[in-house]
């Protein structure tokens, strides 16, 4: 690895203090993607400063009824907290349909937010990459694509978002707390992630010199009518092709409310509100399903090796949504698709 | 072709940094190490303390070789810094015996040959250990899922299996 200094935060104001003071300082907190980045060459921070140590580890019920998750709650606290297990499984599946219970045990909440993409060229330094050196070119575009985005993708980037979280977060409207220099402020998770366009560089709308202190979820957790399915090349532990987090509100067989978000097709997790209008007020059938779907996939546009993901899809909304009603959500351990 | 990473890393880079006083308990024991910041938890092992049992398979946090226990859970020490874990208490495949008597889950590995080259069993193994202490898995299927962060390519995987069933039954 190349050398760094390495610094400790006492506490968010301190923090902030530090990254301000240093363009090319870094913050760390599990660690599991940035030290990856920066043993390959794709991170090269002069500083690290650890924040793993403040007191950001809470997980607590919001006076509105909603839950506030401290940015340092690991991955598996998260996934198995009473609260979450029981109002947001949503959020719990999708944890656990992520990375290994080894790195889950080390992420942070804010990490996974930070998470930068697993694109082969982003991580491979000795070719092209718009993401990693700016106006270099996408070598994606006409090479393997395979893992690629199908929406929402630009001339200068295809590369998808690669948590699973986040796609759970986008379905339940997620906000997150921010602080920096000027005080705090709170970004809903939609406006969290960009979109590539011309500048791929830039992944989420947090300042260099911010910090991501917690996030909330608002009190519908959807816990009756949800289904996180990922489809994957290998059975687990590995990125999402295309996942799935459906979650509904039934009034007997007709769909009252309905949230729809995809990961591993775009360079932040997809929500459509589009898809999500068609589904309400509808029967919750397999109709009313492919049609969010066809809507949803309105505009997918594939790079050849990745034109498989459109129909894979629309078969996994439909899929999904069907659990979602069914109150059958997808098995994180029984790998079967019902 | 655009400027190294490493390259512009040297430019910015004026002084190198100075190695850092850790302080670890390690299997039980007091240890201190001094180390350059960007010294990983398995160098730190493997090359100052010398304990060679934690693996370092893929190096990126993809197979699992390297697992150990921190503060009783189970994380890759291929993608943590030492220096993160000032004061953290660590279990390596070393520490897992007690005397002359072996963990139960190195006796259910011999008892279920759950290992051909045994490249990966140590980090299989202090898995395995964290996967027990977390008391998730009860099933086959889900004792699987738990495992997946651990990849053995001799695919010794249904003894695996059956190796912590059996230290689980008798635990």
């Amino acid at each position: 690895m190349i050398p760094f200094q390495y610094a400790r935060a006492t506490d968010v104001a301190d923090a902030i203090k530090q990254i301000a003071a240093d363009p090319y300082a870094k913050f760390i907190a599990g660690g599991t993607n940035l030290i990856d980045l920066i043993k390959y060459d794709v991170a090269t921070p002069t500083r690290l400063i650890d924040i793993s140590r403040l007191p950001l580890r809470n997980v607590e019920q919001t006076a509105t009824g909603g839950v506030l998750i401290g940015a340092m709650v690991p991955n598996t606290d998260l996934a198995y907290h009473p609260l979450i297990e029981q109002h947001y499984p949503l959020l719990s599946r999708s944890i656990l349909a992520g990375a290994s219970q080894q790195l889950r045990n080390m992420a942070s909440t804010g990490g996974n937010l930070m998470q930068r993409t697993r694109c082969f060229y982003f991580y491979d330094a000795t070719t092209p990459c718009n993401k990693r050196e700016p106006g270099s070119g996408c070598s994606a575009i006409d090479g393997l694509n395979r893992i690629n985005a199908i929406l929402g993708t630009s001339e200068s980037c295809i590369a998808t978002h690669p948590s699973d979280m986040c796609v759970a977060l986008a379905a339940l409207e997620a906000i997150v707390h921010v602080t920096g220099p000027a005080g705090t402020r709170t970004i809903a998770i939609a406006d969290f992630h960009r979109l590539p366009d011309n500048t791929p560089q830039i992944d989420t709308n947090l300042e260099p010199d911010e910090i991501i202190t917690a996030i909330e979820l608002p009190a519908k957790g959807f816990s009756d009518n949800y289904s996180y399915l990922k489809i994957r090349d290998r059975l687990s532990y590995a990125f999402a092709l295309v996942s799935v987090a459906a979650a509904l509100e039934l009034d007997g067989e007709t769909i009252k409310e309905a949230r729809l978000a995809l990961g591993g097709v775009a360079h932040k997790p997809w929500r459509s509100s589009a898809a999500e209008v068609v589904l309400r007020g509808q029967r919750a059938d397999a109709k009313t399903f492919a049609n969010a779907a066809d809507i949803l996939l309105r505009g997918a546009r594939g790079f050849g090796h990745n034109d498989f993901k459109i129909g894979l899809a629309h078969r996994a909304i439909v899929r999904t949504l069907g659990q979602a009603a069914r109150g059958a959500p997808q098995s994180i351990s029984d790998k079967k698709i019902r | 072709m655009a400027q190294s990473a490493t390259a512009k890393q040297a430019t910015r880079t004026a002084t190198m940094p100075e190695k850092i006083p850790i302080r670890l308990t390690v299997n039980g024991n007091q240890m201190e190490l001094t180390a350059a910041p960007w010294t990983t938890l398995l160098d730190a092992l493997r090359d100052h303390l010398d304990l060679t049992g934690t693996k370092k398979g893929c190096d990126h946090g993809q197979c699992g070789a390297c697992t150990v226990l921190v503060d009783g859970r189970r994380i890759n020490s291929c993608l943590t810094l030492a220096v993160m874990k000032e004061g953290a208490d660590i279990t390596t495949i070393e520490g897992l015996a007690r005397g002359g008597e072996l963990h139960p889950l190195q006796q259910a590995f011999i008892d279920q040959d759950a290992f051909q080259c045994g490249y990966c069993t140590s980090g299989q193994i202090c898995s395995a250990a964290g996967l027990i202490a977390e008391g998730k898995a009860r099933t086959p299927d889900e004792i699987r899922e738990l495992m997946s962060g651990n990849i053995c390519r001799c695919g010794a995987y249904p003894n695996i299996v059956a190796a912590i069933l059996q230290a689980m039954e008798r635990s």
